[in-house]
Formats: structure tokens, C-alpha cells, sequence
């Protein structure tokens, strides 16, 4: 009986919270992640299609400012060389300066820029964006409900409004949008883009190529996170079975049950 | 403390314990004597210790690399998740130990309850406790502020906007608290300041809880007081604390599983968004361990007694040693009582899951009902229990648990009598 409730109470602290995540939420598009699970990586290829996919469409509008041209580089993120990276970064102009004579220059970017920002304020993207500023998207994917698969569905939810909903100028009919209205047009579309790899760029695989992007830029020591939980989790169990069994012997002294 | 007759047997410990007992203080400590039937709902004390102790280090350490600023608090956040070696370790421990260091009071706090634990002579050892869960939900809503996220700002608001609620004084009070006419850069230096000296604040008033848990000893899951020391007891070491650290090792376990897999499950999303006055949430939560006083803030509808009522669900608790008029302390020998404990337990539960949903329809009386059932488990049911139960015999002493016969029965009366 003891047991029972106290399985109850376990049960509910568990489950309670879950029930409060899928309150009033709409069934979003699922697709497999591959850095899902306890020793879930990131498809390199993937990452590297998504930096395409980021900066040939998203870029226009949306800033990335905590990544550095580094970062594409490092380790447990999209693994450019050391050369592509370079590359990448020297195709970008940024503003440096001031100089000996006190003069702002252009230069190519280097390793160690940031990514250069879209507008140079908030003011102006939103000036630019009928009002809607595009949010800055290097946190993006832990900063929604639903995380990646949020961003996958909404990128893929753009549908004609249902009838009786009219739409003011500029504002767009997404099926997964909290409100259901979006200010960000409808922008992947087959073959939009084409891949350095092949890869045929339908409209899932840019999506989906983009949010893994955004979830490690979100969460760029995932992988080294996960890899050393499993082995903590590994470590601790195996302590917790000796300790286990040296208190067995201590307390067998004492007629006392443990 | 009761170490007597403890000598150090080196000429230089004693030279040395004669002019600073640690000696003797640390010889206290491993043979404490500790009633040999504690159960598993004794380790907490251990794991919260432990908590304390890493939320102080990680503390420390993310201290070192956060920046105190409006302009700069969230970046600085981002900087030690992406640049700072093993930053986001330290941070998802740190944020994650909150948590953990809340479930583990949680389950310390109702295993007083069951066994009665704040009862004579443990009052002090309790309202001590009392205040350093206070200490600690104020360090926790501080720290969540710190790193300026959407959340952070507008539960800052919220929770600061509270005391305006005080008649007269109410407006200034939330000015000067706020450093200013809203949340901003001020009000984020005083509270880093805060959460930075409460946890060392939590320490001082966990030595003294401990120390008044050694006055007495520890209560035990018969809650009858240590008849044959011999017998009863068993030394803190070597028993104690192997079984403390066998159960926390299964505590790291769970935590390793949030802070390695899930470590933003128990936050907010908002939260990774940066503080921004002029967006409101469409919902401002508190975090999960709030959620039940949350609950019970909103359930009245005027805003001063809905504090008063919030913040009497916890000072309520401080006068538990007296409301609970039954000499009994352990619940197995309460038949009534257990069953009104775990409706309690059902009720914060019931509370803390409305605490999370919007404040209207059937939630909110919901919350109502389950507030007015709070108060009256504390304030009707505990003290007329007293009188009305019949309580199950007490067997004579810890190592002889067995119950029958009539000699038990008187014993156990007259145990009642002494208290």
C-alpha cells in the first residue's frame, strides 16, 4: 500500500509537468533528428548544408551574432577545415577601425569576426520587415516551445488562410505560429538553393538542414555534453553498485535491515 | 555537544584540541550516535548539503564570468555557454542544482511531516529549516533574474510588483526596491549582490541546524525517543555515511540525467530570449518549485490579501509544532493522520500543477478549493486530530519493534504523556 502511493506520487511528479508542456499545443511536424537521444551526434553534412542554407537565405534578415567564423571550424559543429573556413570568413566584408588615421575601413572578415549583422539596428530591420523584427536566431532553437521541431514546422506551415480569416498586408498564414499569423513570407521553395553537395534541396531537407544548423549554433557543445553524460551516467552507476555493496557489509554488523 | 571525555591521543592534538575542540568536534561527528532505523527519507539531509555545496562552487565559478549589467548579462550568459571551458557544465549544474536542491527540500520537508519530526524537542531544528527554505526560494528567484531573459525580466516585475500591494508605503517600497521606476540595471546589480550572499547565509543557518539536530538527535521513523542507546543507536560513521552517500549517488544519477540530457526541460523557453521591457509573455511562470504559492497568491482576488495568503502558507508551517496537538510524531502509529497526509500531498501537488496554468474557469477554482483545503489541514484538521484520533500503540523501544501485549500498550502511553 506504502509502495503503491509512494509510486503515485512519483507518477505524478513526473507526469504533471508533461501534461502542463502539451496543453493548447498543436501536433508539429516530427522528423528524426540525429542528435536526439543520449548519444545523439550532428550530421556534419547536415550542419554544413544548413550554414548554406542560413546564409544564402536566412542571413538577409537574420542575424546570428553570438557565432564567430570560428566557430564553423570547431569541433562537434559543422567541422569546415580550417581553409574552408578562412574562405568563408574573407567572402564577408566587416567594419573595422578606426585606424592610425582615426578612419573606419572595410576588410574581409577573419576567424575570429562575428557574423556580420544584417541591418545595422533594430530600427532599421524593422523598417525593413513591415515592423516585425527578424529575431536574432542564435538561440532561436531554445527559445520556442517545441524547440527544433517548432522551427522545422513552421517552416514548413505556410498554408492559404481558412475561410473567415483575412489577412492585413504583409502578414502570412502559418499553421504552427502561435496566432497563426507571421510576418516572415513563405521562403523555402524546392530547389531554392543548390547544394555544394548534391544533395537535392527539397523544401524538408532545407528545413530540415537549417534547424539542425540552428540547434547547434543553440547548443554548439552538445555533442562533448552528451558524451560525457554518458560516461558520468556509466561512472556513477558502477560507484553506486560498489558503494552498494560496501554498506551491505558495513550494516551486516547490526542486526538492522538497510 | 556532549564530548566529555574525548582526548586526542597525539601530544600535539591535545596540545592543540585544549586551545580549539576540533578534534573533539570532528570525534563528535563520526560518533554521533544515530537511531540504527532511519530510512531512506534520512539521506536527504545529506543530499541537500551536498546541493548547497554545489550550487556555492558552481556559484563561484560562473561569478567569475557573468557580467552584472543590463547590457551585458545575457551576453555574458552566452559567453560561458559557447566560450568558456566546460562553461555550459557549470551553468546547466548550476541551473539544474536549483532545481534539484528544491525536489530534495521538497521530500526533506514532508518526511518531517509524516514522521513528525518538528515536534518537541525538535521545534528549532524545524523553524530553522522553515527560514532556510525562505533563504533559499528568495535565492532561487534572484538567481533566476541573473540572466536577463525574458523571464527573468517579467517575473522580476511580478514578483517585485508584490509588495506594492502594502497599503501607504506600497509604491515607494517597489521603487526602492527596483533602484529605480522599472526592473532594470539597478534592481539586476542588488539582486546578483543578493544571490551572491544568500547561499553563505543558507550555510550559516544549515551549521545551526545541524547543531540543534544534535542536541536531541535525529527523530526515527517510530518517532519514539532512543530507549537503549546501546542498542538502539549505531555511530554516524561508518553507518550513516555510507548509506548517505549510496543514496546520493543515486541522487547524481537523476541530476547527471538533466544536467547531461535535459538540462533546459525544468526553464523556460522565454528565457533564451533577451529581457525586453516593451514585450510582455503571453504567460509569466514562476519556476516549477513556486508554482504551489503561485497558485495560492492568485487564487484571492484582492492583490493584498492574496500576499498575505501566499506568504501565510509558508509562515503557517512555523507554527506547525503547535498546531499538531498529537504526542505522537511518527504517522505509522496515526491512522488518520496518514490518510490526511497524503491528501495534503495530493493538494500541493494539485496546487503546484494549477500554479502553471492560467488563473481562470475551472483552474482557478480549482486552486481555490485546493488553497482553502491548505489552510485548513494546517489550522482545523492538525489540531483537532489530536484530540479525536486513536492512535496504534508505540512499541517499546527502537530495537524492539514489536507491538502486542499489554505492557507495550502502557508504555506506550506513558510515552505519550512525557511527549
Amino acid at each position: 500500500m506504502r509502495a503503491f502511493k509512494i509510486l503515485l506520487i512519483t507518477f505524478l511528479f513526473f507526469t504533471v509537468p508533461l501534461q502542463i508542456n502539451s496543453a493548447e499545443k498543436v501536433e508539429l511536424l516530427k522528423t528524426d533528428w540525429s542528435f536526439k537521444g543520449p548519444l545523439g551526434k550532428f550530421d556534419r553534412s547536415s550542419l554544413q548544408r544548413g550554414y548554406q542554407v542560413y546564409t544564402e537565405v536566412c542571413a538577409a534578415c537574420h542575424s546570428m551574432k553570438y557565432l564567430s567564423y570560428r566557430n564553423l571550424m570547431e569541433k562537434g559543429g559543422p567541422e569546415f577545415s580550417e581553409a574552408q573556413a578562412k574562405s568563408i570568413a574573407a567572402s564577408f566584408e566587416v567594419t573595422d577601425g578606426p585606424n592610425a588615421d582615426g578612419e573606419m575601413f572595410s576588410r574581409p572578415a577573419r576567424l575570429s569576426d562575428k557574423f556580420p549583422m544584417p541591418y545595422p539596428n533594430e530600427k532599421a530591420a524593422q523598417a525593413a520587415n513591415g515592423g516585425a523584427y527578424p529575431p536574432d536566431m542564435s538561440v532561436l532553437a531554445k527559445a520556442r516551445k517545441g524547440g527544433v521541431d517548432y522551427l522545422y514546422s513552421v517552416l514548413l506551415g505556410y498554408t492559404e488562410p481558412p475561410a473567415g480569416v483575412t489577412l492585413d498586408e504583409g502578414v502570412y498564414y502559418n499553421k504552427f505560429m502561435y496566432g497563426n499569423k507571421i510576418k516572415m513570407p513563405k521562403v523555402l521553395e524546392d530547389d531554392l538553393i543548390e547544394y555544394g553537395d548534391g544533395t537535392l534541396a527539397t523544401e524538408e531537407q532545407m528545413a530540415k538542414d537549417v534547424v539542425t544548423f540552428l540547434m547547434w549554433s543553440a547548443e554548439p557543445h552538445l555533442e562533448a555534453r552528451h558524451k560525457m553524460g554518458f560516461r558520468a551516467i556509466i561512472y556513477l552507476t558502477i560507484l553506486t553498485i560498489l558503494v552498494y555493496f560496501s554498506m551491505k557489509k558495513i550494516w551486516s554488523r547490526v542486526e538492522s535491515e538497510v | 555537544m556532549s564530548d566529555h571525555n574525548y582526548t586526542p591521543k597525539s601530544k600535539f592534538g591535545k596540545w592543540f584540541n585544549d586551545r580549539l575542540p576540533l578534534l573533539s568536534l570532528a570525534n563528535h561527528l563520526t560518533d554521533y550516535p544515530t537511531p540504527k532505523n532511519l530510512n531512506y527519507w534520512w539521506t536527504f539531509g545529506g543530499i541537500l548539503t551536498f546541493c548547497l555545496i554545489t550550487q556555492i562552487v558552481t556559484g563561484l565559478t560562473l561569478a567569475m564570468h557573468y557580467i552584472a549589467h543590463a547590457d551585458m548579462a545575457f551576453d555574458s550568459v552566452e559567453h560561458i555557454m559557447r566560450d568558456v571551458n566546460y562553461g555550459w557544465l557549470i551553468r546547466y549544474i548550476h541551473s539544474n542544482g536549483a532545481s534539484m536542491f528544491f525536489l530534495a527540500v521538497y521530500i526533506h520537508i514532508f518526511r518531517s511531516l509524516f514522521y513528525g519530526s518538528y515536534k518537541a524537542p525538535r521545534e528549532i531544528i524545524w523553524i530553522l529549516g522553515i527560514i532556510i527554505y525562505l533563504l533559499m526560494m528568495a535565492a532561487a528567484f534572484m538567481g533566476y533574474v541573473l540572466p536577463w531573459g525574458q523571464m527573468s525580466f517579467w517575473g522580476a516585475t511580478v514578483i517585485t510588483n508584490l509588495f506594492s500591494a502594502i497599503p501607504l508605503v506600497g509604491e515607494g517600497i517597489v521603487t526602492w526596491l527596483w533602484g529605480g521606476y522599472s526592473v532594470d540595471n539597478p534592481t539586476l546589480t542588488r539582486f546578483f549582490t543578493l544571490h551572491y550572499l544568500i547561499p553563505f547565509l543558507i550555510l550559516g543557518l544549515v551549521v545551526l541546524h545541524i547543531w540543534a539536530l544534535h542536541v536531541p538527535g535525529n527523530n526515527n521513523p517510530v518517532g519514539i525517543d532512543i530507549k537503549k542507546p546501546s542498542k538502539d543507536t549505531v555511530p554516524f560513521h561508518p553507518y550513516i555515511v555510507i548509506k548517505d552517500t549510496f543514496a546520493l549517488l543515486m541522487f547524481m544519477i537523476i541530476f547527471a540525467f538533466f544536467v547531461f540530457y535535459s538540462p533546459n526541460v525544468l526553464g523556460h523557453a522565454d528565457n533564451y530570449i533577451e529581457a525586453n521591457p516593451m514585450v510582455t509573455p503571453a504567460h509569466i511562470v514562476p519556476e516549477w518549485y513556486l508554482l504551489p504559492f503561485y497558485a495560492i497568491l492568485r487564487s484571492v482576488p484582492d492583490k493584498l490579501l492574496g500576499v498575505i495568503a501566499m506568504l501565510s502558507a509558508i509562515l503557517i508551517l512555523a507554527a506547525l509544532p503547535w498546531l499538531d496537538t498529537s504526542k505522537i510524531r511518527s504517522a505509522v502509529f496515526r491512522p488518520l493522520y496518514r490518510q490526511f497526509y497524503w491528501i495534503l500531498v495530493l493538494d500541493v501537488l494539485v496546487l503546484g500543477y494549477v500554479g502553471a496554468m492560467p488563473a481562470e474557469g475551472l483552474y482557478l477554482l480549482i486552486a481555490r478549493v485546493a488553497t482553502a483545503y491548505y489552510f485548513a489541514h494546517f489550522l482545523i484538521i492538525l489540531p483537532l486530530l489530536g484530540f479525536k484520533e486513536k492512535t496504534l500503540p508505540l512499541p517499546f523501544s527502537i530495537s524492539d519493534p514489536v507491538l502486542g501485549g499489554s505492557a507495550n500498550l502502557s508504555m506506550a502511553k506513558s510515552d505519550k504523556k512525557e511527549g
